[in-house]
């Protein structure tokens, strides 16, 4: 090697190490810029919110994965910007390619190091937050992993049918209604199960979701810690009205709950009698179509109606008319 | 004609060709089943007279097996829809001609009857507010508007009557039970309806067919400003 060749690969090394240095002053000042932004202003605001255990759970994980995030994202751009202007290619000059990265064994150790480090860390924190602090909201099959320490929580009894939910809750006698209502600063089981074809239960604002699949309990924790709405959605394509598979429910205060399900209990205390007895699944039939009963046993037998084809019970109402083009034949 | 401007007007037509088929077939599946309109011309401050029937099968078109609902428009047809058009804020009478057999529920809490005035309805001339659909006929469909908190289970007529009307629009001299309710309409806005009997026999879990497709077992309550 010439004098001149090592006097231009000192120049070149000098070069790039004053590149790095501007690179890494310029990440590090956006880094210190972005990353208190995320912690304080955008962490209460990612979702789901922090209406439960799980709900705050999620939000914590959403904002440690962007803070993660966020110093590569800046460096990435920060690069491109650096790129674009320092190394911009001045009209009138040949064209000379930068210094190879091929061999260069501090790049490549660093690049694997730094992105090995990343993923590890991501992975490792996901699966400790998916398992251990509060079961993250997500259903853990018949036998939970996970279970709550204090073992009070409520059972509330999730089931889903084409096209709705409806919520029994065994400790009030087994009652089965179509609203979901919970008790504030309580720990709640929810038992997920489906009548039919699967279907997933989607608690937006408590960060639970559970799949509901027929003949399976499915349990999934949370405690409330916060009054307010909850939206239900059916989150697992389960038919033409999947879309309408919604609704909505509330957290009260634990009285308020109180009071709610022992009047519910009482109220709806004739339909309990008709449903099965609480079981944490059901083997319904087939089809409720088909009939099969007779006019003697029935309650609401009515001889003008069904034996004696009259022109109708009620005078006043329109006569019926066939529209020609609805006629057959 | 040059090569590049035949190569245009041929591309030309079939644009044109593509986009008539896609209107086409859009205005025909906008009109089919049509709205029934029961908001033109009501008066406000009086109640809407909705009157329904339900069938065993249909009887014609495309699915004449399908179970279905039909509406008695009102200027006295039967329209083969489940699109009623209703004005908001507005007490509507309901009264529904059932034609169909009954049977056990797949989830008895649909035999309570709910959100409608009184939290009961008539069916026969009695008050009822729960059906025990393991006892007598069963019931054989609902009348549901999730949203709106409404369930309306529809007693079944007895499978072994002679009379069972097999083709709809069916008349007052086939077994039928009759059942009136009132609900009132919320704001403007479009209110999914639907049969929570798994009653599209023949199909997975009987939810399939006529429990899938709009003017069979489901629809839309299109609640309109008055």
């Amino acid at each position: 090697m010439t004098s001149e060749e090592t006097a231009d690969r000192i120049e070149r090394r000098r070069e790039g190490l004053s590149h790095w240095k501007w690179l890494t002053g310029v990440w590090l000042i956006l880094t210190a810029i972005i990353e208190p932004v995320i912690y304080f202003l955008i962490w209460p605001h990612l979702p789901p919110g922090n209406m439960t255990s799980s709900a705050r759970g999620a939000q914590f994980d959403m904002m440690v994965l962007t803070m993660i995030a966020a110093p590569v994202m800046v460096a990435v751009l920060a690069y491109f910007a650096y790129a674009l202007i320092v190394f911009r290619h001045p009209k009138g000059r040949p064209l000379v390619d930068g210094p190879p990265l091929r061999g260069n064994l501090r790049v490549q150790t660093a690049w694997i190091t730094i992105t090995s480090a990343i993923v590890m860390g991501a992975f490792v924190f996901g699966t400790y937050e998916l398992i251990v602090p509060a079961g993250a909201g997500g259903a853990e099959g018949p036998s939970p992993i996970w279970t709550p320490a204090s073992h009070t929580e409520l059972p509330v009894q999730v089931i889903g049918q084409q096209w709705i939910w409806t919520y029994r809750y065994p400790t009030f006698g087994g009652f089965e209604t179509t609203q979901l209502m919970l008790p504030n600063n309580t720990e709640i089981a929810f038992h997920v199960t489906s009548l039919d074809v699967i279907h997933s239960f989607w608690a937006y604002q408590l960060g639970v979701k559970a799949d509901a699949n027929p003949g399976v309990d499915d349990v999934a924790f949370t405690q409330t810690n916060q009054l307010g709405r909850i939206t239900v959605r059916c989150s697992e394509l389960c038919g033409i009205w999947h879309g309408a598979m919604y609704g909505y429910g509330e957290v009260v205060s634990p009285s308020a709950f109180e009071t709610w399900a022992k009047a519910m209990e009482r109220r709806l205390a004739p339909a309990t009698r008709l449903l099965p007895p609480f079981a944490w699944t059901y083997t319904p039939s087939a089809n409720g179509a088909g009939g099969g009963y007779y006019p003697q046993t029935d309650p609401y037998y009515d001889k003008t109606l069904y034996d004696q084809g009259r022109s109708g019970p009620e005078g006043n109402l329109p006569a019926l008319r066939v529209e020609k083009s609805q006629r057959v034949g | 004609m040059p090569k590049a401007a035949r190569l245009a007007l041929a591309l030309g037509i079939f644009v044109v060709a593509v986009a008539l088929a896609v209107i086409g077939a859009m205005a025909y599946l906008r009109s089919n089943p049509p709205n029934v309109d029961y908001a033109a011309g009501h008066q406000s401050g009086q109640p809407v007279h909705l009157t329904i029937q339900t069938v065993g099968q249909i009887g014609f078109g495309a699915h004449p097996s399908w179970v279905s609902y039909l509406a008695l428009a009102p200027d006295g047809r039967w329209v083969h829809s489940t699109l009623w058009q209703l004005p908001a804020h507005t007490l509507v009478d309901v009264t529904v001609y059932e034609y169909d057999t009954g049977g056990p529920l797949r989830n008895q809490v649909f035999g309570s009857v709910s959100g409608v005035i009184g939290d009961d309805y008539v069916l026969n001339g009695k008050p009822v507010r729960l059906l025990d659909s393991n006892s007598g006929n069963g019931v054989a469909h609902t009348f549901s508007v999730p949203a709106l908190g409404i369930n309306v289970p529809l007693w079944g007529v007895p499978s072994s009557a002679k009379n069972i009307c097999a083709h709809a629009p069916c008349s007052f001299s086939s077994v039928h039970n009759v059942i009136t309710f009132s609900f009132r309409t919320p704001g403007p806005g479009q209110y999914h309806w639907q049969c929570l009997i798994p009653c599209g026999a023949g199909f997975l879990d009987g939810n399939g067919g006529p429990m899938q497709s709009i003017g069979y077992m489901g629809g839309f309550l299109k609640v309109v400003d008055a």
